[in-house]
């Protein structure tokens, strides 16, 4: 392993010089190490970039692992619930990790670069957890955060966008689909990813020719609104896909002191990631137990009566919140898109089947005083925005 | 596909012979798989020179257990029992030293020793009482486990008040400060170290080294015996026990890995090639090459895996042998002394000074010598008036830092040979050869990752209900059908039996249990 001079202060990523042009409001704050802006208008405008144009995010920041070697999948196999068998070169996985115990560590997506060579984004760094992962292993891991520089390109018009900048094959690239380009003499990876529900791309080069892509993609979407966001706009969309986001929906397993905080993939409603047919995983044992005896909790997506988020709110079974609370709020927001009050929440099973109605208890201010409200909300099962503009390949123009 | 067994034990180490032979007892249809020519693992007689044998790694018996010996109906021939220790002074003024009684030292040093020993016993007594059981579960609600601690409780607390927080005091303390708090003699204090300190990666001020004495004396309270024809001669009669029962022992048959289906076991394949076939395989193995190398780190889980890993099983124990043409001279020994167990420990900062190299891995320049010459009552180990010697020297580290080539070995070699020198200056010319095993040579010979006797560093930490770790300390590893039954396991090393019949209790009473 080679040692280099630690960083001072906060790292800045290669689009920091193009971004810090773009910023009017100076709202920054740190994301493992690098700034990252909140916004750089309006969160609103931002947002509205995402749904109805094209919005591009810095995604340098993001946490990148670099796996190679001959037991890569062997050791990828272990260390995910599904199963990376069926993800083939060009392909990318949403995925999940636990600990042994079967408590989600996180979540992130392993993408298929070439055979045999993989690369792994999430939110938070695991370089220790995936070193342990690797003890009889024949693999390496590489943290390359930074030397990939990496944008999202999100939105109706992002498919209009990229196709102006003549990049092959890009309407034959499908949901979870990567390919890798020519970009002025640099190779650039495109993958049909993101963090939004919605059509659109990630894009991830040398950081030498980081600016000159930012340029060539702000040229392009110069009639398609394109438009730089940050994270605020970011989290909207987010809720409104129903992803689920670290230290917000669960905590890594790892980093948790009490037991019975963290939560297991079961517990977050990604069953579906969850492959018992794999002999060996992290956490198989726990997880085929749990399934075996019931889960203690319960992701659920709440459509809330009104129009004040349900901040950090108790979850009840019933308006009178008799019994006790069920869960709580793990992420709310008013959905521009789809008109309604919405939210993310943990709630003890066996409360919060879809079609179950719950009670949350809103605390709001108004003109500095506080009201409290008792919201119903009906648990729904399905993304709230969910178009299908998403998924239909080739993509329309917008 | 051959036949398929009720169990395969991998390793006919004396602990996985014993394991084997109550699992066939039990009505278990039961194939050991040995890599070596011989049964026995480490505790085997073996010819190191033309007409001379002695014990390869472990030369006195001193812990196996009353039970294995019932229910194995073993008696063993014992060429020298009730050993007393001789620790070699200056000027042949030696202090003897017995199970309990001290002489060669001051009246009050003898009456400290006299209370040391009824204490420690005390201890030992309690101790020894969990080595013959599988250690309970911690965290789980099973009323089992739960009793078992409680009982554990129960036992610590009914030593009485004075002498409960007497064994709280001491238990997790270093040898060092207890001896000098009692003793003024330093070879008695030296002599103690040395027990203490035998076989570990431990000095005699490293924490813990009072726990690795009552180990010690939780055997047999301390007596040590010498086997007739060498420590094979346990193995040969356990072997027997074994085959009478109806196990297949197979010598000569390396295993490759442990076949693990959709995480259980289904069988073993061997380096040959062959395949045999059970829902039930027992490792004698280490942790270490059980799970990484046997199983692959792949059918276990990070975390475990990662535990695994971190074993700490770094060997410092080497044995030299020498063939002599007739006994030395020591200063102040008589003849028949050449029975007993004679030690240089010179005295407790001897023996810590010894250690300090150890640390950075380099050999101890005056090591600590624990000698014996078994062939002084068992014709069969030498030609007729020549004799062996039989030592285990401190400290001599796996991973010396330059490597142990035949340079450093005969150094090393040499440096021992100096060491017994300053007692008997006569024993050079005796020599007609010799051997030394390095931890080195013990992994490559025995299969013993790290060359340490007791598999895995005998420490708090890595003892008890964390022995070799968390989630597999009740013997049963997190592999269905997989089950560990080697000094690595509770309670730890020394040809004890004590783990590989815990290791058969608990399969035995998992099966009834099914």
């Amino acid at each position: 392993m080679k040692h280099e001079p630690v960083h001072q202060g906060r790292l800045k990523s290669p689009f920091y010089p193009r971004l810090a042009e773009l910023d009017r409001v100076n709202e920054w704050h740190m994301w493992k190490g690098y700034s990252s802006a909140n916004e750089l208008y309006c969160a609103d405008t931002e947002y509205f970039a995402i749904r109805n144009a094209t919005a591009v995010f810095d995604l340098t920041p993001m946490t990148k692992y670099r796996i190679t070697g001959p037991d890569a999948l062997d050791y990828l196999n272990r260390l995910v619930t599904r199963d990376m068998a069926k993800i083939r070169p060009g392909r990318v996985a949403y995925a999940v990790w636990c600990d042994d115990n079967g408590q989600v560590i996180d979540d992130g997506t392993l993408f298929h670069l070439r055979q045999g060579e993989y690369r792994l984004c999430s939110q938070e760094r695991h370089y220790s957890w995936l070193i342990a992962a690797a003890i009889g292993f024949d693999v390496t891991i590489t943290h390359e955060t930074e030397d990939v520089a990496a944008l999202a390109v999100q939105g109706p018009t992002s498919y209009s966008v990229l196709s102006k900048m003549n990049l092959d094959g890009l309407g034959d690239l499908k949901p979870f689909g990567l390919m890798h380009v020519d970009f002025e003499g640099t190779e650039l990876m495109v993958s049909r990813t993101g963090f939004t529900g919605d059509l659109g791309y990630e894009l991830w080069i040398d950081p030498d020719k980081a600016e000159a892509l930012w340029d060539a993609l702000f040229e392009a979407g110069k009639l398609h609104g394109i438009r730089a966001i940050g994270t605020s706009a970011l989290e909207m969309a987010r809720i409104e896909a129903g992803y689920l986001a670290a230290y917000m929906e669960f905590l890594p397993g790892d980093e948790t002191v009490r037991t019975g905080v963290s939560r297991s993939p079961l517990e977050l409603g990604l069953e579906w990631l969850v492959d018992f047919k794999k002999p060996n995983f992290n956490g198989r044992r726990a997880l085929a137990e749990e399934k075996r005896s019931g889960s203690t909790w319960r992701l659920v997506k709440l459509d809330i009566e009104g129009n004040k988020p349900a901040h950090n709110s108790y979850i009840f079974s019933n308006a009178k919140a008799r019994g006790g609370n069920i869960g709580f709020v793990t992420s709310a927001v008013w959905s521009p898109v789809c008109k309604q009050n919405i939210a993310l929440g943990t709630v003890r099973m066996p409360h919060g089947k879809p079609g179950d109605t719950v009670w949350v208890e809103i605390y709001y201010q108004r003109e500095m005083h506080w009201n409290r409200k008792m919201a119903r909300a009906t648990v729904v099962d399905k993304p709230f925005w969910f178009p299908p503009r998403r998924s239909a390949t080739p993509p329309g123009p917008y | 596909m051959t036949d398929k067994y009720d169990a395969i034990v991998v390793g006919a180490g004396h602990n996985g012979l014993v394991c084997s032979a109550l699992l066939a007892r039990a009505g278990m249809n039961v194939l050991v798989l040995e890599a070596n020519d011989r049964v026995g693992g480490a505790a085997i007689s073996r010819e190191f020179a033309d007409g001379y044998s002695t014990s390869a790694c472990a030369h006195l018996l001193y812990q196996l257990q009353p039970e294995v010996r019932k229910e194995l109906k073993l008696a063993p021939q014992l060429a020298t029992e009730d050993m007393t220790t001789i620790a070699l002074g200056a000027d042949g003024e030696h202090v003897r030293i017995t199970a309990d009684k001290v002489t060669g030292v001051a009246d009050e040093d003898a009456e400290q020793f006299r209370r040391f020993r009824k204490r420690t016993t005390r201890f030992a007594d309690l101790l020894r009482t969990y080595l013959n059981k599988p250690p309970p579960r911690l965290g789980t609600k099973s009323w089992k486990d739960l009793f078992a601690l409680a009982r554990l409780g129960l036992d610590v607390r009914r030593l009485g008040k004075d002498e409960m927080r007497e064994f709280l005091r001491i238990i997790g303390m270093n040898i060092h400060d207890e001896l000098t708090e009692r003793f003024e003699n330093p070879l008695l204090k030296g002599a103690i170290s040395l027990d203490a300190v035998l076989g570990t990666h431990l000095g005699p001020r490293s924490p813990n080294t009072m726990m690795t004495y009552l180990y010690r004396q939780a055997g047999d309270h301390g007596r040590m015996a010498v086997p007739q024809g060498g420590m094979g001669s346990i193995s040969e009669e356990l072997a027997h026990a074994a085959r009478s029962a109806g196990v297949t022992i197979r010598t000569g048959m390396p295993v490759k890995r442990i076949v693990i289906d959709n995480g259980r076991v289904t069988g073993v394949e061997t380096v040959s090639g062959e395949t045999f076939s059970s829902y039930k395989v027992v490792s004698n193995a280490d942790p270490k090459r059980t799970v990484m190398q046997l199983v692959g780190a792949k059918h276990v889980e990070t975390g475990f895996a990662r535990r695994i890993h971190h074993l700490r099983a770094r060997g410092n124990a080497a044995k030299l042998h020498l063939a002599l043409d007739g006994l030395p001279t020591i200063d102040g020994l008589e003849k028949k002394d050449f029975a007993q167990r004679i030690v240089i420990a010179g005295d407790e900062h001897y023996v810590e000074r010894a250690f300090n190299p150890a640390k950075y891995g380099e050999y101890s320049p005056e090591p600590v010598v624990e000698m014996t010459f078994p062939s002084f009552r068992d014709d069969s180990l030498a030609p007729t008036g020549k004799h062996v010697m039989s030592a285990v020297v401190q400290y001599a580290p796996y991973g010396l830092k330059a490597g142990w080539d035949d340079a450093a070995k005969e150094a090393f070699k040499q440096t021992v040979i100096q060491t017994i020198a300053r007692y008997a200056p006569d024993i050079e010319q005796r020599i007609s050869a010799s051997e030394l095993l390095t931890p080195a040579d013990i992994e490559r010979e025995f299969h013993i990752t790290g060359g340490h006797w007791h598999h895995a560093e005998l420490t708090l930490d890595q003892f008890l209900f964390v022995r070799p770790v968390n989630g597999a300390a009740q013997y049963a590893l997190p592999i269905d059908g997989l089950f560990l039954c080697g000094a690595g396991s509770h309670p730890g090393g020394g040809v004890s039996g004590a783990a590989g019949r815990n290791a058969a209790r608990t399969i035995l009473s998992r099966e009834k249990a099914a």
